[in-house]
């Protein structure tokens, strides 16, 4: 009997399997029909590009702005986009970026965008795999001829990032600006160079804002970084940013900045103020992220991607696509233009009136050049050098940070 | 024994019965979302096996599935609910990946090593729950989930701590192995000793379970230690020995996932492959032989649903949707037919 128990099976997993390979072949014929027919369309319109997300496509955050983006390129050029959310080892175990990146190319992208520094290894084995495939992989640098991780031979795989030190200088400044216990929280993701490089510039800006508008002493602003681990919550494997932007407002902080590609911070800082607390937050990456709380948001640094993936959509359709390396500032005529600016800022409602004239000078001191502060000098936290008296940061230093700065609170590195 | 042909008939009827109406389910979920049901199929089909890639994929994500599956299946049989599989398979991933940053011996040496150490680390893990079931009374259930915890933290703290890239504390992952600890692959992913391993796990298993006197215990102890214990069987050797089959084979493939799959260590190395494993021994009624073709069908949803996303806008999560309404469809109708059974045995002995 269990022969033809098990013979039952087959039998029906057989006829599902007929009737799904059936409708494969009717389906297959139908696509290559309508691609045919746009043949005679536009380049634009012809051009298909993969954009691979790290967390979901409306997070309100990173993986949000890469997904508008890719929207804007479908208005701007007609392409067509195919996106997967979600791409990691926790959501996703069975789709390594490798696979993913093959997949979008078999589906006849042009193009991929790979978006997240976790994509590392399956960005750099993707694009080996698909030589003849021009390939993003934004906050990356294997294509920094002057990077510590240059790759000579990978002639399809570029990098786009944003100079976010800016955003999150400004960023540091509204926080000092509106603080009443004179503690700022960080909610930092993972510790690499780029977590780094943010959470100083975030440290930095509050303690220009501190001394320069205020006229307080810089030792009296306590300035905690915390690290959850990834740049999302993973239960069980991360802390949970929940009960970390919690432990911040318990230990007397009262503005928690988001260095996380989710808004965690934010909603807390809502609930909390819902309940009657005066706490604040900043939250990161995506223009429209002061949603989820507006009355306690002083504002959000975000990330404009459109423009460059623009750019190199545009140089794919022409056929002029190389591999580089771009780290694009904001357009300091308008930081907020979407058509020109990779980086911008946006006030929240939480951020007074007094505190926005100061960041208002903040920001065209930056944008004037009067108000450098990757200036010497500067000390890492362990008393090292980091920039000599007088001494300017060049990319290098910047990109490659060592350490957190003399003065933070927070672990630089793993213990 | 006449009564029972009817049961057996009825227990493949309700096979079908919830094949039929998981994915009838699945298909109103479909339409709902405002996609063909049709086209989502296809695209499960096509998604899994449709290229020569993605049918490698498949392959080497059933491989861990089956390895898991075919550990539960001795477990199961031997009455012991082993949740802690998952945490066998982290610590079966943990020692192999030891090996591949550690050892130093030519890709077959490093393969061969790897492998009996995952082999090790699960068993290990594994024998540590039986003992605590058997000896300290905690059941499998609490004592298996207490260990998956640990080896989780484990794994989280190998990542971010010493086994951390330079400059780095992300629970991302390690960096990769060295290419020589890498399984050998034809074309791009198809490990052909990771397939071979499934094979033999299946093979060894069921031969386990249907042709030996150890296999007869352990059902017997399974059926009822207590009974068991009295004929004379050493019913806590039989359950050590099941907890340490059960979590060498998830040591394996907690391997696989290592040096065949992911070639580095991330904390969500077991892929959940442990409690999917449960699912697919449930839906094979815990026999041997069903579980190549279950885990088979399992993984083409799991592996197909990606491109649900991709190509339809679906939330791929409806993989995830259709595998567990096919075991709670699956287990309602056998529960149902098992009480028709019931009461048609009544009517026949009467």
């Amino acid at each position: 009997m269990r022969g033809r128990a098990l013979l039952r099976l087959v039998v029906v997993l057989s006829v599902f399997a007929l009737v799904a390979a059936a409708c494969g072949d009717d389906d297959a014929t139908t696509t290559t029909g309508a691609a045919a027919t746009t043949t005679t369309a536009a380049a634009g319109e012809d051009l298909v590009f993969g954009m691979i997300l790290v967390g979901p496509q409306n997070d309100h955050g990173w993986s949000q702005a890469h997904y508008e983006a890719g929207q804007y390129l479908e208005q701007q050029l007609g392409a067509t986009m195919i996106v997967l959310d979600r791409v990691n080892p926790a959501d996703r175990p069975e789709t390594p970026v490798e696979q993913v990146i093959d997949d979008m190319v078999a589906q006849g992208a042009q193009l991929v965008f790979a978006t997240s520094d976790d994509m590392k290894d399956g960005a750099l084995l993707g694009a080996e795999r698909n030589p003849e495939v021009p390939m993003i992989w934004s906050s990356g640098d294997n294509a920094w001829v002057d990077g510590k991780d240059y790759r000579a031979d990978l002639a399809n795989l570029g990098n786009v990032m944003g100079r976010m030190e800016y955003g999150k200088m400004i960023a540091g400044c509204a926080a000092a600006l509106t603080t009443e216990t004179g503690k700022i929280g960080y909610l930092g993701p993972l510790i690499n160079d780029e977590t780094r490089r943010l959470a100083n510039s975030v440290f930095l800006g509050a303690r220009y804002c501190w001394e320069n508008y205020l006229g307080n002493d810089p030792a009296d602003l306590e300035f905690s970084v915390n690290w959850i681990g990834f740049w999302f919550n993973i239960p069980g494997v991360t802390l949970d940013p929940t009960v970390v932007a919690n432990d911040f407002f318990d230990s007397g902080v009262d503005v928690i900045i988001s260095g996380i590609d989710t808004t965690e911070g934010l909603v807390v800082a809502g609930q909390r103020a819902a309940g009657g607390e005066t706490v604040w937050a900043v939250p990161y990456d995506f223009e429209g992220a002061c949603e989820e709380a507006p009355e306690v948001c002083l504002g959000v640094p975000y990330f404009n991607w459109g423009p460059r993936y623009l750019e190199v959509a545009q140089s794919v359709i022409d056929g002029t696509f190389t591999a580089d390396f771009q780290w694009l500032g904001p357009d300091w005529d308008d930081i907020n233009n979407p058509e020109t600016s990779s980086v911008g800022w946006l006030n929240g409602d939480g951020l007074g009136a007094d505190a926005a004239t100061d960041l208002e000078t903040f920001i065209a001191g930056l944008a004037d050049g009067s108000i450098n502060l990757y200036v010497g000098p500067l000390n890492y936290q362990d008393g090292s050098v980091f920039l000599a008296d007088g001494e300017v940061a060049t990319d290098f230093q910047i990109w490659y940070t060592e350490q957190l700065l003399e003065g933070m609170i927070g672990a630089s590195s793993a213990g | 024994m006449t009564h029972r042909r009817p049961v057996l008939h009825f227990r493949a009827g309700s096979r079908l019965i919830a094949v039929a109406l998981a994915l009838g389910f699945t298909s109103l979920l479909v339409a709902v979302a405002g996609a063909s049901p049709i086209e989502t199929f296809r695209l499960l089909w096509d998604g899994s096996l449709g290229t020569g890639d993605k049918f490698a994929n498949t392959v080497m994500t059933w491989v861990p599935l089956v390895l898991a599956s075919a550990g539960l299946v001795i477990t199961f049989s031997a009455g012991l609910w082993n949740i802690g599989v998952e945490g066998q398979i982290v610590m079966g991933a943990i020692a192999a990946s030891w090996v591949a940053r550690e050892v130093d011996l030519g890709t077959a040496g490093i393969i061969t090593l790897a492998i009996l150490a995952g082999l090790a680390g699960g068993l290990l893990w594994g024998l540590l729950a039986g003992a605590l079931r058997v000896y300290g009374r905690v059941n499998e259930i609490f004592g298996g989930l207490g260990l998956d915890f640990v080896a989780t933290g484990l794994v989280v703290y190998l990542v971010i701590g010493p086994w951390k890239r330079a400059g780095i504390a992300s629970t991302s992952g390690t960096d990769p192995f060295p290419r020589e600890a890498w399984l050998p692959t034809i074309g791009n992913k198809l490990a052909p000793i990771a397939v071979i391993l499934a094979v033999l796990a299946v093979v060894g298993v069921y031969a386990l379970m249907r042709g030996t006197y150890f296999g007869l215990r352990l059902k017997a102890v399974g059926a009822n230690a207590t009974s068991a214990f009295i004929i004379g069987i050493r019913t806590h050797r039989y359950l050590l020995a099941a907890m340490a089959i059960g979590g060498a084979l998830a040591g394996v493939a907690g391997t696989v996932q290592v040096i065949g799959f992911q070639h580095k260590l991330v904390p969500a190395i077991s892929g959940g492959y442990g409690f999917l494993g449960i699912l697919v021994v449930l839906l094979a009624a815990y026999r041997a032989a069903f579980i190549a073709p279950i885990a088979f069908f399992f993984v083409m949803i799991s592996v197909g649903s990606s491109q649900l996303s991709l190509r339809l806008g679906l939330d791929s999560s409806i993989g995830g949707v259709i595998q567990g309404t096919l075991v709670l469809v699956a287990v309602l109708v056998g529960g149902w037919q098992a009480q028709r059974a019931r009461h048609g045995a009544v009517a026949v002995e009467d």
